[in-house]
């Protein structure tokens, strides 16, 4: 995994409440690879672009002051519904490595960490305040900074944020979840044995043909 | 209950309050194929197969006689079932009558039990909470995190009850309650949270119908949601195919009567409903927060204070194709899917038929057996001619119109009355707009064309 630590880039602001990831990817899109080159295009793709394939105007990824946004700034609940990582992995693509937000959906929000992807929980009322500092000057930039879990505009204003220790760990040092679990392969194995002990029922009879 | 699940499955404490928590099952199915491909890149097995169970619901097609379409789902189908062969793994595929949802084939197996730790790389995980278990949805590398390793690194959730008390009035089911707890508690409601669902409103609730509440709790915000096990779960358990038999159900089911909450368990936060205030309910908008009686107007963003609300509402009733103050049941549909993890189990299906019998559908209506073995079940009662004879289409099993990624579509701009489970834009094709409701309520709509007061139509 792609470590994360510190970032400056242009953010945008998604205003609209509930986003969810059936809007970031849509579901026929699941079955594509995600090492394609036009894999991004995916990205709010039945919101970004028209029927004849041509960018819409008023959507805001189009709009020349945010091409190259690297920091998502959006409102409650986004990333919610389904559990597809793809919505990740898009946003990921497009070049977003940071996601700020009042509140996540907690699938995405898991998702983000296996991904390289911080995802930032401020309180509404800065997010709101991010949105609109941006909204004012398009095209700011905003630095993401990890070790001191803050988040701050050109012009100085810092906000700090609370990351889970473990995950921030994890995330600096870009390290594999599944190679740390199995340094737990002893516990896993005295578990299983206690387990076996304790709730025997929990092994399913083998199923018929 | 959640803590006494989450304790027995704890296998060490990490840091910043993580703990690594065994998983007692996991089911899979052919939207998992990407695990499986990283998995057979690095060269790592599956753990334990013998808790691994997988099925192909999610891309398979549901038109009569042709469960598979094009070459592409082909090859994903195939895949699974090529993996599951390598890996050990049971693997009810296309052709066995025991292929079904994902959340539908594991209680029915006697998979799904009380007191155990169910994941799946799908979000409406939940719905196995309803025997008390502890299941949530996750992620493709959370996944192959289970896969390698049978565990995950989870944080505590803090926790939810909704309680609802008193008995639901006639023509309306769980459906109409769970769209219900979430108009109240909103889409982000349960973010961060497990909830447990409580009251003599679901005591008195079947399994299916239980399962109806679980399924949605990811539409509520949160990643899992329970029912505390009692003698309706235990009685639906005993005797499947995979439940434990003998000696193991005995132990089983002096541990699972263990499990519920403690009087005095306390919650970080408790919301209560009366069941007989709640009406049969649908959706407007795109969001499953935007449900109403169906005896209510679409609302007017003119009224509502808050500027994101507002611009939200404004952009969802554009979106829908409505116009603030129209009566919901005047409400033309195109088409009206009765199917879906959320209701597609006999009870669903009985609900619907008790409509459709004796009447005509006015608009294409398809009904969508949640498993081959319901499907099966529902014939040997004659659901199958009641629905025919109504002009409704009898399919075969699988998520069909619910995850708009096997090709069944509804068409840009047309209105479907849905028992699915999502709302969002384009959920259920590109520029389709979805009503959520009862199967009843479905039905109904099937027959009059619109939506429509189940209460008035006579059954």
């Amino acid at each position: 995994m792609q470590a994360f630590t510190r970032l400056t880039g242009v953010a945008v602001p998604i205003d609209l409440p509930n986003v969810d990831t059936d809007r970031i990817i849509p579901a026929r899109f699941l079955r594509r690879e995600r090492d394609e080159p036009e894999y991004a295009t995916f990205l709010f793709h039945d919101v970004r672009f028209n029927a004849d394939g041509l960018e819409k105007a008023d959507f805001i990824l189009n709009q020349r002051r945010y091409r190259g946004a690297r920091i998502v700034v959006a409102a409650e609940n986004f990333g919610c519904g389904s559990s597809r990582e793809a919505a990740v992995w898009v946003l990921a693509a497009y070049g977003f490595r940071a996601v700020i937000a009042p509140s996540l959906g907690d699938i995405f929000h898991q998702n983000c960490f296996k991904n390289g992807v911080l995802p930032v929980i401020l309180p509404a009322d800065v997010v709101a305040g991010l949105r609109a500092h941006i909204h004012a000057q398009p095209g700011a930039a905003l630095t993401v900074d990890l070790q001191p879990q803050t988040v701050s505009t050109a012009g100085g204003a810092s906000h700090r944020f609370e990351v889970d220790p473990f995950r921030k760990e994890m995330l600096l040092a870009g390290r594999d979840e599944i190679g740390l679990t199995l340094g737990f392969e002893t516990k896993i194995r005295e578990f299983e044995a206690r387990h076996a002990r304790e709730m025997a029922w929990v092994v399913p009879p083998r199923a018929g043909a | 209950m959640f803590e006494k699940i989450w304790t027995r499955h704890v296998v060490a404490e990490g840091p910043g309050g993580h703990v690594l928590l065994y998983v007692d099952r996991h089911l899979l199915h052919e939207g998992t194929t990407a695990a499986f491909t990283r998995l057979a890149r690095s060269g790592r097995r599956v753990r334990r197969p013998d808790l691994s169970f997988a099925t192909a619901d999610h891309y398979v097609r549901t038109a009569p006689g042709s469960p598979v379409p094009d070459d592409e789902i082909r090859t994903m189908v195939e895949g699974l079932g090529r993996h599951t062969v390598l890996q050990g793994i049971t693997y009810f595929g296309v052709g066995d009558p025991r292929r079904g949802i994902v959340h539908v084939m594991g209680p029915e197996q006697g998979l799904t039990v009380p007191g155990i730790t169910l994941v799946c790389g799908d979000s409406h995980t939940a719905t196995h909470g309803a025997f008390g278990a502890l299941a949530f949805g996750i992620g493709s590398s959370e996944v192959e995190h289970v896969m390698v390793t049978q565990t995950l690194w989870q944080k505590r959730p803090r926790t939810m009850r909704i309680t609802v008390d008193g008995r639901l009035a006639p023509g309306v089911d769980a459906k109409d309650v769970i769209l219900a707890i979430i108009a109240k508690i909103g889409a982000g409601g349960g973010v961060g949270h497990a909830i447990e669902y409580a009251g003599s409103g679901i005591r008195a609730m079947s399994m299916d119908e239980r399962m109806t509440v679980c399924n949605m709790s990811i539409e509520g915000g949160a990643r899992a949601g329970m029912i505390a096990p009692d003698d309706t779960t235990f009685a639906y358990v005993e005797g499947r195919p995979l439940a434990p038999r003998g000696a193991a159900w005995r132990h089983a089911l002096a541990f699972w009567k263990t499990l519920p909450s403690d009087p005095g368990a306390v919650f970080d936060r408790e919301v209560a409903l009366v069941a007989g205030e709640i009406a049969p309910t649908v959706t407007w908008g795109t969001s499953p927060q935007d449900a109403l009686p169906i005896t209510a107007r679409v609302p007017d963003p003119a009224d509502v204070g808050e500027t994101g609300r507002r611009e939200s509402m404004v952009r969802a009733l554009a979106y829908m194709g409505l116009r603030p103050g129209t009566p919901l049941a005047e409400i033309a549909v195109n088409r009206v899917f009765i199917g879906s993890c959320t209701n597609s189990r006999l009870d669903d299906l009985r609900a619907a038929a008790r409509v459709a019998k004796g009447r005509r559908a006015v608009v294409p209506a398809w009904v969508v057996p949640g498993s081959g073995l319901i499907k099966r079940a529902a014939e040997q009662e004659g659901l199958d001619q009641i629905f025919l004879e109504a002009g409704f289409e009898w399919r075969e099993s699988g998520c069909s119109m619910c995850v708009g990624m096997n090709g069944e579509t509804a068409r840009e701009g047309e209105r479907v009355a849905s028992t699915s489970n999502r709302n969002f834009e384009g959920r259920q094709g590109k520029g389709a707009r979805t009503h959520l409701m009862s199967p009843a309520m479905a039905a109904a709509a099937a027959v009059t064309g619109r939506l429509t007061d189940v209460r008035t139509l006579r059954t």
